[in-house]
């Protein structure tokens, strides 16, 4: 079986040098833009920004239990064993609730586009598939963003943090946030400081909406049943009433 | 006829509305969404999901209501405002699928939904339950063509299997209208906490109940004013008491809701979801449950007139800040539609108005009616007698 692979960003060894960025570009066959650009976009998989003199990386963090995998109607989105989540594009409509749920703000729309797609980082599933690292990590000359299995990054990470307090906060970006993610980032300083949300659950935030979609099953046969029976049960009780009505006039009639 | 001044004059309006409309749906087709409309990755839904979807779905819900209170529970008086009802629900229902190829960025492949199963997203069961509701209510909706047809035999097969449909359609409305606010409840970390909560999927419901039946008193004025429809005041209080209970348990929850999420402490910050909050609260929940509670109120046309009014007014506030004021804080940037997502949506409503009057005018909604209530009971006798002779 295939061990999930893992990218280990280590934002202390990152100089900022955007070879990571233009690999990136080149790998998916991204437009260059004049200026480097700010943000994700349907252009853009992969920022490089500085908070505080620290250089940091943004991306798709490719959850294992992805959010927008499980809010996509027609399971466009898909997490594949060995780590990506990859797109089928054929499938998509465009709602764009991937858009709107994913936790870490990553997937992109083609506004531009009139038969729009959704965009994001693949985590080079196809160059994977060719025995090849991503071309990020290819690109890092420092070994910033690096390529693994990820239950040797995580070990790699949490002796990186124990040999040197000073020099890490003492969390793992990834490790558990909404039941762990194939990104794994670790840091100086907070991750508040680059924008990264801070108050992420632990499990995933698919659970939310399963607690109530695993009862529908239950609830419509329920209801069903429940709502007939209330059917049935005034229905015959009206149909006795007039019987009975018809009855007493009956025998009221004999009487006479 | 009466009056061709007022006539002329909605006309141009309507006119109007629908050329601005048009443009608004060429330049949407043509450039995309980005050129149409105010969306961005930060804020990837806007007007046409918070209003046409959400707000859209709700004001239609008076149709399982009534269909609910009229076929389960029997209480058969209510017939005569059951075909205005089926009418506006089924009206609405379309224009929701309408409005929606406008927001789907591939309308085109709306049918994959049929294809490409994914049972655990809310979407994919919301867009299940809308279509099925849609044919429950088509179904529903066709003795009125049947009958204005004079075609009796497909209205009696209708009429055979009107409880198993009545019951499929509050299953599947009940289903949909709490899971278009689950829709919301894998985003705690967006949706701002006046909102967010764990019960959003009872709190929609029930609003979608209360502002169902607002809905149908709106309406019965409405078609009072414009058409001289007898208003039927006994049946439209009671469903102001319906309404009353559905909004005294909504606060209820929300106020337990609020306390079990120590939400209290925000409701006084200065910052404009706390107003819009109050705004909310107070048009919406405070001011229709004084109003409903007082029966000198609640059995005067206007007083029920304006408690409807209210009601309605603070749904769509609120099914607004959900997907638009609640959601501006975690984008970061602030959204405003387009003039052409607002153009678009003017229009559709606008249609939903011009389509109803018609149907009022050329099918037997209200006139069927007011002939109605002893027919309906002669057949009920008829068919029951013998049932009960037969044993
Ligand atoms: S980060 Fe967002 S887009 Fe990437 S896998 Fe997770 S939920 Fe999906
Ligand atoms: S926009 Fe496409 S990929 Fe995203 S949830 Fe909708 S259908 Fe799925």
């Amino acid at each position: 079986m295939t061990k999930p692979k893992a990218l280990l960003i280590d934002v202390t060894k990152c100089i900022g040098c955007m070879a990571c960025y233009y690999a990136c570009k080149e790998a998916n066959k991204l437009p260059e833009t004049e200026k480097v650009e700010e943000d994700l976009s349907a252009t853009n998989y992969t920022v490089v920004k500085e908070t505080d003199g620290v250089f940091y990386r943004k991306l798709c963090m490719h959850c294992n239990e992805p959010t927008c995998a499980s809010v996509c109607p027609v399971k466009a989105f898909e997490k594949t064993p060995e780590g990506p989540v990859i797109y089928h594009d054929k499938k998509c409509i465009g709602c764009r609730y991937c858009i709107q749920a994913c936790p870490f703000d990553v997937p992109a729309y083609e506004w531009k586009s009139n038969k729009p797609l959704v965009k994001k980082c693949t985590m080079c599933a196809q160059r994977q598939k060719e025995g090849k690292i991503t071309a990020c990590a290819e690109a890092c000359p420092t070994g910033a963003t690096y390529f693994g299995d990820r239950e040797e990054l995580l070990a790699e990470a949490r002796k990186r943090i124990q040999e040197n307090p000073g020099q890490y906060i003492n969390h793992i970006y990834g490790e558990k946030e909404v039941g762990g993610t194939s990104v794994l980032i670790i840091s100086s300083i907070p991750f508040e400081k680059f924008g990264f949300r801070a108050d992420l659950i632990e499990k995933p935030l698919s659970d939310l909406t399963w607690e109530i979609m695993s009862k529908i099953p239950n609830y419509v046969v329920v209801s069903g049943v429940f709502l007939y029976g209330i059917y049935w049960i005034i229905n015959r009780r009206m149909e006795l009433s007039e019987y009975n009505k018809s009855k007493n006039r009956d025998s009221s009639e004999d009487k006479n | 006829m009466r009056l061709p001044f007022k006539i002329t004059f909605w006309k141009v309006v309507l006119v109007i509305i629908w050329i601005l409309g048009i443009i608004a749906a060429v330049i949407r087709f043509t450039k995309g969404l980005g050129a149409s409309t105010n969306l961005s990755d930060q804020f990837p839904w806007g007007l046409w999901i918070g209003f046409d979807i959400l707000c859209g779905v709700g004001l239609a819900a008076g149709g399982f209501t009534i269909a609910a209170i009229i076929y389960v529970f029997h209480i058969k008086r209510f017939y005569p405002i059951l075909r205005p009802t089926i009418l506006t629900a089924f009206l609405g229902y379309l224009l929701v699928i309408f409005a929606l190829l406008f927001d789907l960025g591939q309308p085109w492949r709306i049918w994959h939904l049929l294809i490409y199963w994914n049972p655990h997203s809310v979407l994919f069961e919301v867009g299940w339950c809308v279509m099925l509701y849609t044919t429950v209510l088509a179904l529903e909706f066709s003795p009125i063509i049947f009958e204005s047809l004079g075609w009796g035999t497909p209205k009696k097969w209708v009429g055979k299997v009107i409880i198993p449909l009545v019951i499929a359609g509050v299953i599947l409305s009940t289903l949909h209208q709490s899971s278009l606010g689950s829709l919301y409840l894998i985003m705690p970390e967006k949706l701002y906490p006046f909102w967010y909560s764990s019960i959003i999927p009872f709190l929609f419901f029930l609003s979608a109940v209360a502002v169902g039946c607002a809905m149908v008193i709106f309406e019965s004025h409405l078609s009072y004013r414009a058409f001289g429809h007898r208003l039927r005041m006994d049946l439209l209080a009671d469903l102001g008491r319906v309404m009353l209970v559905t909004l005294v348990v909504y606060a209820i929850l929300k106020i337990q809701d609020f306390s079990g999420r120590g939400v209290w402490s925000n409701i006084f910050i200065n910052r404009s979801e706390t107003y819009l909050f109050w705004l909310e609260a107070i048009i919406g929940i405070i001011a229709p449950i004084v109003l409903l509670a007082i029966k000198r109120v609640r059995l005067s046309e206007r007083g029920l007139y304006y408690a409807s009014i209210f009601t309605i007014a603070g749904f769509l506030l609120n099914r607004l800040n959900i997907a638009v004021t609640g959601m501006e804080a975690s984008a970061g940037v602030s959204y405003f539609p387009s003039w052409m997502e607002i153009s678009i949506t003017l229009a559709i409503v606008a249609t939903g108005f011009f389509v109803f009057s018609l149907a009022v005018r050329y099918l037997p909604i209200f006139e069927h009616a007011e002939s109605d209530s002893k027919p309906a009971k002669t057949i009920t006798n008829s068919k029951e007698v013998p049932i009960i002779k037969s044993r």
